[in-house]
């Protein structure tokens, strides 16, 4: 396959640009897509979404085993944070993710073991030592930042990472991964208003799954758009289909663009779906309706990829059956290791309160 | 701040009007102009993200001091603060860290009202992983600063808006750091030790000065730092007296008085040889705005020496 250049067919309106300077929503032409992500560059985002999902329905099941204390699945976002973790420079990139992206981390390349050691709160966790939640804490090797569960809060402070990496003459973005619920939070505005105004090199990337919790669109918001919002700051905004990897990939590589070029931020809008209850311990049969969910599983991102690299001749039902063992096998592996070791050591458990002791000089 | 301005290009200062302003209180008067707007950043009215936005600075190898126009004003800060700032360290597991001061002007005796006036260092001080400092002195106040500045922890540093203008002392222009976390005995004495901090300190010095001349001897301890407590200082100068008075202007309930009588009562018990007392704020919801109104909320000389010849013949 080579670097084969792959001409792969993009939805009708799968990026639509809403301009600050324009008051009309403008489609844009298909041209970008085959331009901006190769066939074999797409065949990895492909093999990292197969090896996201399976961990995802891995720690689902141990969930429901009693091993996994909480899980907020990704399934249904992955082309979504994959696509767009793709378009940026691992390890230079400032990742400020929320709970929900368990593909941004295996797009970025941490692995099934790093990953499912937080999924079951086991010692030697990176972000945080199993101190928080999965997922959460810090990974300064890839310069990700997860803090919090208050929904939101977040922003201003990938803003103000923006503003050092400005301040700092550094030439990184910062992408702030945030939900539908969160756009509704003050932080939000506060933050996207500063990070216009200075224009500053960030990415507000919004995984619109249409529900916060159990809230729908319409009681979160009277307009059709979370990214029509970027004109009242001054800022681009993007709509894209969140289930397909590709525009979301090309969006991404534009408003990075933008940012390095000190043309400040974007505010993209993924629309996504969301496969499974907000999280394992919500129950979604109480607000969504069945059908809906079937439809919504018609639009899989993992199934639109595949059937696309087949079509393209990129992907063979080989390969793709190796994918599936080669994921299932490091999914057993890590399930296996992650089993048989201990919880942390709570000897440490007063460490890192503050850099030194109460008492002790600092200076 | 200007000293630790020009000698880390890491610091800077954000807040609301701190700009061409230079401050509601002029605390950044000039700096506009000497380090320009790129590090004197004029924020929205938005003191949530003045928080937030100071915080993932700090994260990502600034040093940022935001201020908070008026403590009460700080209130929209808390989720930043509190259930963030706090926690950053511990909850990377020291991967990440925020050396980051928020600076506020609090406290009353100014007619400020119910939003002009508040004492807010108790819902900090009670937040493991916060500092908290409060210096009632221009000399503490330049030291305090600047190893807060320094500290590779989130400082919450509160300047009683009163002293500002009420206070006078000698700086000296030369570099020296005050440590965090150590009391200072502002006032040796054997008969009674008074613990306090921020503008109560004044107050304290005039009451000792006067029950002096009634041949009490008082000690008088300024906390600085309310998080860390300085236990060893605290704790040496009650086992002397073996008196203690407690002084504040934030209300009584939960406040830092109760942490230090409780500090004396777990540690040295056996060397008291009166009841704890304590002059603080009384339990209404923030301080009134009329004078009368604003009198019978501020602790004074009068009622601090009322207390003190309370446990002199204790």
């Amino acid at each position: 396959m080579g670097d084969a250049r792959l001409s792969l067919p993009v939805r009708k309106a799968a990026i639509t640009h809403i301009s600050s300077d324009l008051a009309t929503q403008i489609s844009m032409t298909e041209r970008f897509a085959s331009d901006v992500i190769d066939g074999q560059r797409l065949l990895d985002l492909y093999r990292r979404m197969v090896l996201s999902r399976t961990v995802d329905e891995r720690v689902w099941m141990l969930n429901r085993q009693g091993k996994a204390a909480i899980v907020a699945s990704a399934q249904g976002h992955e082309a979504a944070q994959m696509g767009s973790a793709a378009a940026l420079r691992a390890g230079d990139d400032h990742f400020y993710i929320y709970y929900r992206d368990l593909a941004v981390l295996v797009g970025l390349g941490m692995t099934a073991k790093q990953i499912m050691l937080g999924f079951q709160a086991k010692a030697g966790e990176p972000m945080s030592g199993a101190r928080q939640f999965p997922l959460h804490g810090g990974y300064p090797q890839l310069k990700i930042v997860n803090l919090s569960n208050v929904v939101g809060t977040q922003i201003p402070q990938a803003v103000g990472s923006a503003l050092a990496c400005k301040m700092r003459g550094q030439n990184s973005v910062t992408i702030c991964y945030f939900g539908d619920g969160a756009a509704s939070v003050g932080d939000c505005h506060e933050g996207m208003n500063f990070a216009a105004i200075h224009k500053l090199p960030i990415i507000f990337f919004c995984e619109n799954n249409k529900y916060a919790i159990s809230v729908p669109l319409s009681k979160q918001m009277a307009v059709d758009t979370i990214a029509s919002r970027a004109e009242g700051y001054g800022m681009k905004g993007v709509v894209v289909d969140g289930t397909d990897v590709t525009p979301v990939y090309q969006a991404t590589a534009e408003a990075a663009a933008l940012a390095r070029a000190g043309g400040g931020p974007t505010l993209i809008e993924a629309v996504v779906e969301r496969y499974l209850p907000h999280t394992s311990d919500d129950d979604d049969s109480r607000y969504r309706d069945k059908d809906e969910l079937e439809e919504a599983r018609k639009h899989d991102p993992l199934i639109l990829l595949k059937e696309r690299l087949m079509d393209g001749g990129i992907l063979t039902e080989q390969i793709y059956e190796e994918y599936l063992r080669e994921a299932k096998r490091e999914v057993d592996e890590a399930t296996d290791y992650v089993e048989a070791l201990p919880y942390p050591d709570p000897n440490d458990f007063f460490e890192h309160v503050y850099a030194y002791q109460e008492g002790e000089s600092s200076l | 701040m200007r000293e630790e301005m020009s000698r880390d290009d890491r610091v800077f200062v954000m807040g609301e009007d701190i700009g061409a302003r230079g401050g509601v209180f002029l605390a950044t008067d000039g700096f506009y102009e000497h380090f320009g707007e790129e590090r004197v950043i004029d924020t929205p009215l938005a003191e949530s993200s003045i928080a937030g936005i100071a915080l993932g600075a700090a994260m990502n190898g600034l040093r940022p001091i935001a201020e908070i126009e008026f403590a009460d004003f700080i209130y929209p800060t808390f989720n930043q603060i509190i259930g963030e700032a706090a926690r950053v360290r511990y909850g990377s597991k020291g991967s990440l860290s925020v050396p980051m001061v928020i600076r506020a002007p609090y406290g009353g005796g100014v007619r400020g009202g119910l939003y002009h006036s508040q004492s807010v260092e108790t819902f900090f001080a009670h937040t493991p992983g916060l500092k908290v400092v409060a210096p009632a002195t221009p000399y503490d106040a330049k030291g305090l600063l600047k190893s807060s500045i320094r500290d590779e922890d989130p400082v919450i540093f509160l300047e009683h808006k009163r002293t500002y203008r009420l206070v006078q002392g000698e700086v000296p222009d030369h570099e020296y750091l005050v440590t965090l976390g150590k009391a200072d005995v502002k006032m040796e004495g054997d008969d009674v030790t008074v613990f306090t901090y921020g503008l109560m300190l004044h107050h304290c010095l005039e009451a000792a000065r006067q029950v002096a001349r009634e041949g009490i001897s008082v000690e008088i301890v300024d906390l600085r730092s309310i998080r860390p407590l300085d236990n060893e200082t605290i704790l040496s100068s009650a086992k002397k007296t073996g008196k203690v008075l407690i002084v504040h202007e934030d209300t009584k309930a939960l406040g830092v008085g109760a942490e230090v009588s409780a500090i004396i009562s777990e540690q040295a018990f056996e060397h008291l040889d009166s009841p704890i007392k304590r002059v603080t704020g009384p339990e209404v919801p923030a301080m009134p705005f009329s004078p009368s109104l604003e009198d019978v909320f501020m602790p004074d000389s009068d009622r601090i020496v009322t207390a003190i010849q309370e446990l002199a013949v204790y």
